[in-house]
């Protein structure tokens, strides 16, 4: 649905983007992750059309957005990272105005209900006559969305949508994002981390301009964990538990976590592909100490991100300069 | 053309929903009612004088409209610039121009939309002094035509100075600055032709190329010129075309 070769965007001499490569399939929805300034916001805008790349290719819906921008853009809904919003309009007013400029070969009766459509799927309905420039911050963002899926575009580029919302309207957020995908291919971007796993099918780590990883999050996962690590919480009544929990078989190493009077928390990696649960328990509970917690510890996506974008930058520091 | 009527709809709109078209149109009629006074005033003391017999013929026409179409012409150059200075400006400012470029419109519909709008307001704007001269029609008989003629020539002057204002608008995100160069570059324009009397014949044919003021004279005289509404129209879409281009080029530079 869309694919991206060779994406380079220059402004003089800062590349804002690096030979970027990525497909989305039809369906899909791809998170976009990177910190700020590292290219989300300008692949985004090569992607609508807003600008053009200084070399390479992007197909969006079929349509190759520089060879044929009209048709890309009818086939895209986009809310970019400050809502374009009208604040002398009201929202009705606004969404009307937006349905006029992007779609065509209906009546006017069939436009007014695919507004009110979509102020009802992104709950602005509420707000419907007030204007857009007293609304507030978690509204202006369900508005634009409302403008972005207004069109029921196939492709829907959505550049950090729930920044600014509060907890709930997150949650709220997610789940239409989720609903829509199926019947949309969605690309978002965004710097929080946990929103990746929940909505998204795969993820685009992208750092510097370059992607620096594409997975689904289960597999960046996984990917990054070189061996099984556990995390155990003994109470040893004073005794050194670490001595003897890495005398154990399929122990590699144990790295003391934490420690609180007689009770002590350690990191303990095992062999990879080795279950060792319930040796340790066993071990733990023959000693008589009281084990306290038992669990597998996984690197979270804040770890893997971090690790991967100083990765890069590391090999950069490394590469000899010509 | 229904994506540029959609635009030149909620252009006019937007001058509506602030105070903007309120204080153009209105401080706009006030300051033409003051022109239209004195001209008057002028020409009925004129009429006194010169009604004596053995005096000459009086026109209304040259001694009160005429200068009141020059002064009024002088009026739109100060005025215009706060009409177009936020046509682009501020949907740079607020982003909202990201909404319009990436929705499946051409350029060329946007600066069509954005000037049909302006356009708009000011033909409004000339709309109201109509009350004026209606009141010309009730107590005298002044001839139709030249009035016709003149206000042709308003719009078209004025249709020329707004294409300069949507491409300084354009330039910047700031709208006082796109208002301030508007005025300067207008200004400029209008002295331009004051010197054409002393320059030397090549720079004589520059400067009157330039003088977009200098051809709104036959207008007011009640003379229609082929060549004067091939010059308006040129420019006005040149000056629209050059915006276009610079909408253009400001997506490669981001």
């Amino acid at each position: 649905m869309i694919e991206v070769q060779h994406l380079t965007k220059r402004y003089g001499r800062v590349t804002a983007v690096d030979d970027l490569n990525f497909r989305v399939e039809r369906g899909e929805i791809l998170g976009f992750l990177g910190p700020n300034g590292a290219g989300k916001t300008t692949t985004m805008r090569i992607l609508t059309g807003y600008m053009p790349a200084t070399e390479g290719k992007a197909v969006v819906a079929g349509f190759d957005v520089f060879e044929q921008p009209l048709e890309a853009k009818r086939r895209t809904g986009y809310l970019p990272e400050t809502p374009p919003l009208y604040p002398e309009m009201t929202v009705r007013e606004y969404l009307q105005f937006v349905a006029r400029i992007k779609i065509k070969g209906i009546s006017s009766s069939e436009r007014r209900g695919r507004v009110e459509d979509s102020m009802r799927r992104t709950r602005v309905d509420d707000m419907a006559s007030r204007h857009c420039g007293k609304l507030s911050k978690g509204y202006r963002q369900r508005v634009g969305l409302a403008q972005a899926i207004l069109h029921n575009p196939e492709v829907l580029i959505l550049d950090e949508p729930t920044a600014g919302l509060d907890p709930k309207q997150i949650i709220e957020t997610r789940q239409l994002i989720k609903e829509l995908a199926g019947t949309h291919t969605i690309i978002l971007s965004t710097h929080i981390l946990p929103e990746v796993a929940q909505t998204c099918d795969r993820v685009v780590i992208i750092n510097k301009g370059r992607v620096v990883a594409i997975d689904t999050p289960s597999n960046l996962t996984a990917r990054l964990q070189g061996s099984e690590t556990m995390y155990v919480q003994v109470d040893a009544a004073g005794q050194d538990a670490g001595a003897l929990l890495s005398t154990l078989p399929g122990v590699v190493s144990v790295v003391p976590a934490d420690l609180q009077g007689t009770i002590g928390g350690f990191d303990i990696s095992s062999e990879k592909g080795r279950d060792i649960r319930r040796e340790l328990a066993r071990a733990i509970i023959a000693q008589n100490w009281g084990l306290l917690e038992l669990r597998p510890s996984r690197m979270s996506l804040e770890e893997i991100f971090l690790s991967l974008t100083t990765e890069e930058q590391v090999s950069e520091k490394e590469m000899p300069h010509e | 053309m229904s994506n540029v009527l959609a635009i030149a709809e909620k252009e006019l709109k937007s001058y509506f929903a602030s105070p903007i078209a309120y204080i153009v149109i209105g401080l706009f009629a006030l300051v033409f009612g003051y022109f239209f006074w004195v001209s008057l005033a002028y020409f009925i003391q004129a009429s006194l004088q010169m009604g004596m017999p053995g005096q000459g013929q009086i026109n209304i026409h040259t001694m009160a409209i005429r200068p009141l179409f020059q002064n009024v012409s002088v009026v739109a150059l100060f005025w215009l610039p706060l009409i177009t200075m936020r046509t682009y400006s501020e949907e740079k400012r607020s982003g909202t121009i990201e909404l319009l470029l990436t929705s499946p419109l051409t350029d060329t519909q946007i600066v069509l939309g954005k000037f049909l709008g302006a356009l708009a307001l000011y033909a409004l704007m000339l709309a109201v002094t109509w009350i004026h001269i209606a009141i010309l029609f009730v107590y005298g008989n002044p001839e139709w035509k030249p009035i016709a003629t003149g206000y042709l020539g308003l719009l078209l002057m004025g249709a020329s100075f707004m294409s300069i204002g949507l491409l300084i608008s354009s330039l910047t995100k700031n709208q006082i600055v796109a208002g301030m160069s508007t005025f300067a570059v207008l200004l400029l324009l209008w002295t331009l032709g004051w010197m054409t009397d002393s320059a030397g014949p090549m720079m004589q044919k520059v400067l009157s190329a330039l003088s977009i003021t200098d051809r709104f004279d036959d207008f007011s005289k009640g003379v229609i010129s082929v060549s004067h509404l091939v010059y308006y129209l040129s420019f006005i879409t040149f000056g629209l075309f050059l915006t276009a281009k610079s909408v253009d080029s400001e997506r490669w530079r981001g």
